[in-house]
């Protein structure tokens, strides 16, 4: 590979679907590389190095990250450019004064990614440091572990062959030597989070953990004082080191989970330009917009903040705010809101609302309104571990009072063969079985482009059982196409060569039709209104002054010339490819399919017959959407939410799951608990299929995890377990779960998936 | 069995330099971007040289 590999057609590996039509033009992203003035982002270091952190926008694959530095270090005065694709962020440094940022961000733009300076002070840096905590832990626990193993290994051989009381006393110091310093340091992230709990008054998995490890430790180190025969000190620390990894793995998907989503509430921190009483132009960030600023909104930019036109005509996608799927003519003196991307020229906006006061404050609310509900619903594992540490006290606390006052033991014995009971119920299976499942299921979705952005977002998923569709940009491709009828060949060749020059969606969705015509001379555009060269023109109904036009049924261009009759263009809202398959295949799995839009009746029905959906909703306002979701849930339907609009994310936050295409609005996208990339729908049945799996990989899990407890508690109650036993059926148990867990790795899920 | 007495240092101490190189491959960033890294090693450096590659600095993100 070299360094000229861009995106769409890097390596193997690659997200998007390379014969996915041009989304990225509908869009404009490509327009906009810089989101931002980067100048109040670069930090400047000794000896003159200026370093500049960076999200990035478009990030595919290796091949990408690697285009990106080599296009940077290629630049003179750049010291380094490093890319970290688990984030999907960038950091380059350079020397102040021989490099010029915006240039280079400019430079990248132009191969496809999109920029966004963000202050690494204000992301939560502290989370990377309990990261580090974390994999300290495992590591001293896996150090001691391996090597109070290899020494019990050599008491439990020496027991048949004739150890001596002495040697064996001697083993047992050199394990407490270990045990006692890695206990106390890698069990501390147990101990905090159990004293927590203690304090708060109420039990979690860290209470039996911390219990067992501590107690089975200071009982060893009493039997290795006394001489005795019995010590714990490997099975405490190994529990300690399976329960590690496992809150390791736990940890790697929560801090992915939130590095998208804090990804995607860094890409809405942009910057608005503001236009100065005298005239000059300066970047300010969007949150400090306020009442009565004048704004500048150049052609692909979005709005920062609800306003009134003062100056300049142009086109508005409002598509991530009301649904409809074409754009409209702005003017002076129109209301536009916050979220709406401006198409083709640049206007001049003054400012009413901003912040809290905007319609994207007001979705907001609505969104964490819906919110409260799901934050109501109990993680699988957190729900067993409310019967599971009680259950295990009252357990150890019985065998300590049988054999001490019914059995007839001195409570030290007593006391050791309750200890026993702690140690073999320790949850080490039970605590890696959901986050061995969540990683594996996170790293195969992620491999086909879907991003699980909520750690408890599967099990939600699973017991999904009807799903709801947004209509435009979801269900569709929410970027228009030409209507192959009325118009020759000829008219198409001509409407083309005038329409090269916009920017607008229906100007470029004609141009795809007619790829190779260069543009005609002197072509004009007037935002808003059409396109003009000499007397022939084309665009509205009004601009190109056809009167008796027919009642438009969906979005159309005219193209009129002196002496010939006025052609119409007119455009369909396509649905994504494998719409009508998606649909099928979900009522293959037994899920009912609802359509809910916010745009007019008659389209709403044309899709819904197209991809025979029975159920459907028209011209919902986003206050409807999600108080039918609403409505749903409290009737005890699990819902999926599938939507991409601003006006969507009430809904998505309200359904018992969400999923978001990549290409939706930031605020929808941060909803949802799913994100899948690519022109396909496919990938959510791939996430159904998954989530339903690991649901079941998880239950089988804790059926194994229970069943190896069924077993080895009423040995343990018995006073039958040894060391070597507790050591062994441990391990052995947890290898089994971590076992099962990978069978999601590979493999197909089910037919026709 | 005196020679115990030598062995079992000799053990902890070389998985004690083990645990040493870890820690330090920890605090040094390694394990920040595991899914970069696996890929860097099949790209070769040599086109992205520039005049200020001698003094590039190792920085992490």
């Amino acid at each position: 590979m070299t360094a000229n590999v861009i995106p769409g057609c890097c390596a193997p590996g690659a997200l998007v679907d390379p014969s996915a039509p041009d989304l990225g033009a509908a869009r404009n992203w490509d327009d906009s590389a810089i989101a931002a003035d980067p100048a109040a982002y670069v930090r400047r270091g000794e000896d003159d190095v200026a370093r500049l952190h960076m999200m990035v926008e478009g990030i595919h694959c290796p091949a990408c990250a690697h285009t990106i530095e080599s296009a940077l270090k290629s630049e003179a005065g750049v010291l380094d450019a490093r890319v970290n694709m688990t984030t999907r962020r960038l950091v380059m440094s350079w020397r102040e004064g021989r490099a010029d940022p915006v240039a280079l961000m400019r430079k990248l733009g132009g191969l496809g990614y999109r920029l966004v300076p963000y202050d690494p002070a204000r992301l939560a840096a502290g989370d990377a440091r309990e990261d580090n905590e974390l994999l300290r832990a495992m590591a001293v626990a896996g150090f001691a572990a391996a090597n109070i193993m290899l020494l019990s290994v050599a008491v439990w051989a020496g027991a048949f062959e004739g150890m001596g009381p002495a040697t064996r006393g001697l083993f047992y110091w050199i394990s407490a030597l270990i045990a006692l310093p890695a206990v106390a340091y890698a069990g501390r992230p147990f101990f905090r989070s159990a004293l927590g709990a203690l304090t708060a008054g109420r039990l979690d998995m860290d209470v039996p953990i911390s219990l067992a490890v501590l107690l089975a430790v200071a009982m060893s180190l009493v039997e290795t004082a006394r001489g005795g025969e019995h010590a714990y000190f490997d099975a405490a620390v190994a529990l300690l080191f399976f329960l590690l990894v496992g809150r390791y793995l736990d940890r790697r998907a929560r801090a992915r989970a939130r590095s998208a989503a804090e990804h995607l509430l860094g890409l809405m921190a942009l910057a608005a330009t503001v236009i100065d009483e005298d005239g000059r132009r300066r970047s300010v960030p969007t949150d400090q917009v306020t009442g009565g600023m004048v704004l500048a909104v150049a052609a692909g930019e979005r709005l920062a903040a609800d306003g009134e036109i003062i100056a300049g005509r142009s086109d508005l996608d409002c598509s991530l705010v009301t649904g409809e799927a074409t754009p409209e003519a702005a003017q002076p003196g129109q209301k536009v809101f916050a979220g709406t991307l401006n198409l083709t020229g640049p206007l001049q906006v003054r400012v009413t609302a901003a912040g809290e006061g905007t319609l994207l404050a007001e979705i907001v609310r609505l969104m964490e309104a819906a919110e409260q509900g799901r934050a109501r619903y109990v993680r699988l594992a957190d729900r067993l571990a409310r019967i599971y540490a009680p259950a295990v006290h009252a357990l150890a606390a019985l065998t300590f009072v049988g054999w001490w006052l019914v059995g007839g033991l001195d409570w030290q014995a007593a006391l050791l063969i309750a200890v026993a009971v702690l140690i073999i119920t320790c949850p080490c299976a039970l605590g890696l079985a959901v986050p061995a499942v969540q990683v594996v299921a996170g790293g195969r979705l992620l491999r086909r482009g879907v991003l699980l952005k909520s750690p408890d977002g599967l099990e939600r998923l699973a017991a999904v059982e009807r799903v709801v569709f947004d209509k435009t940009g979801t269900l569709t491709l929410g970027c228009p196409r030409l209507v192959e009828e009325g118009y020759s060949r000829g008219d198409l060749r001509l409407a083309a060569s005038l329409a090269v020059v916009s920017r607008h969606p229906l100007a470029r969705a004609l141009c795809r039709l007619a790829p190779d015509v260069p543009a005609a001379d002197g072509v004009r555009e007037f935002p808003g209104q059409g396109l003009m060269v000499g007397e022939m023109r084309l665009g509205s109904a009004r601009w190109c002054g056809v009167e008796d036009a027919p009642a438009p049924d969906g979005p159309e261009l005219w193209l009129t010339r002196p002496g010939h009759a006025p052609v119409r263009f007119c455009f369909v809202d396509q649905a994504r490819d494998d719409a009508g398959a998606v649909i099928a295949g979900l009522r293959r799995r037994g899920l009912t399919v609802e359509l809910m839009s916010g745009d007019r009746a008659p389209t709403v029905v044309r899709l819904a017959g197209e991809l025979e959906i029975e159920r459907w909703r028209a011209e919902c306002s986003p206050l409807d959407k999600a108080a039918h979701l609403t409505a749903l849930q409290d009737a005890g339907v699990r819902v999926l939410m599938v939507g991409d609009g601003l006006n969507d994310a009430p809904a998505l936050a309200a359904a018992s799951a969400s999923a978001s295409p990549a290409t939706a609005a930031d605020i929808s996208q941060t909803a949802a608990d799913v994100v899948f990339q690519g022109a396909r729908l496919a990938p959510l049945l791939e996430a159904l299929d998954v989530a339903r799996k690991a649901d079941r990989l998880v239950k089988q899990n804790f059926t194994l995890a229970l069943a190896y407890n069924a077993l080895a508690v009423p040995l343990a109650m018995a006073g039958l377990v040894t060391p070597l036993f507790a050591a062994l059926a441990m391990s052995a148990s947890s290898l089994v779960v971590i076992a099962n867990s990978l069978r999601l790795r590979g493999g197909r899920l089910r037919g026709g998936a | 069995m005196t020679v115990l007495l030598l062995l079992i240092p000799v053990a902890l101490g070389l998985g004690f330099l083990g645990l040493c190189a870890f820690l330090w491959s920890v605090r040094s960033g390694q394990y920040d971007d595991l899914d970069g890294a696996a890929a860097r090693i099949l790209f070769d450096d040599d086109d992205a040289a520039s005049a200020d590659s001698k003094d590039h600095k190792n920085i992490q993100p």
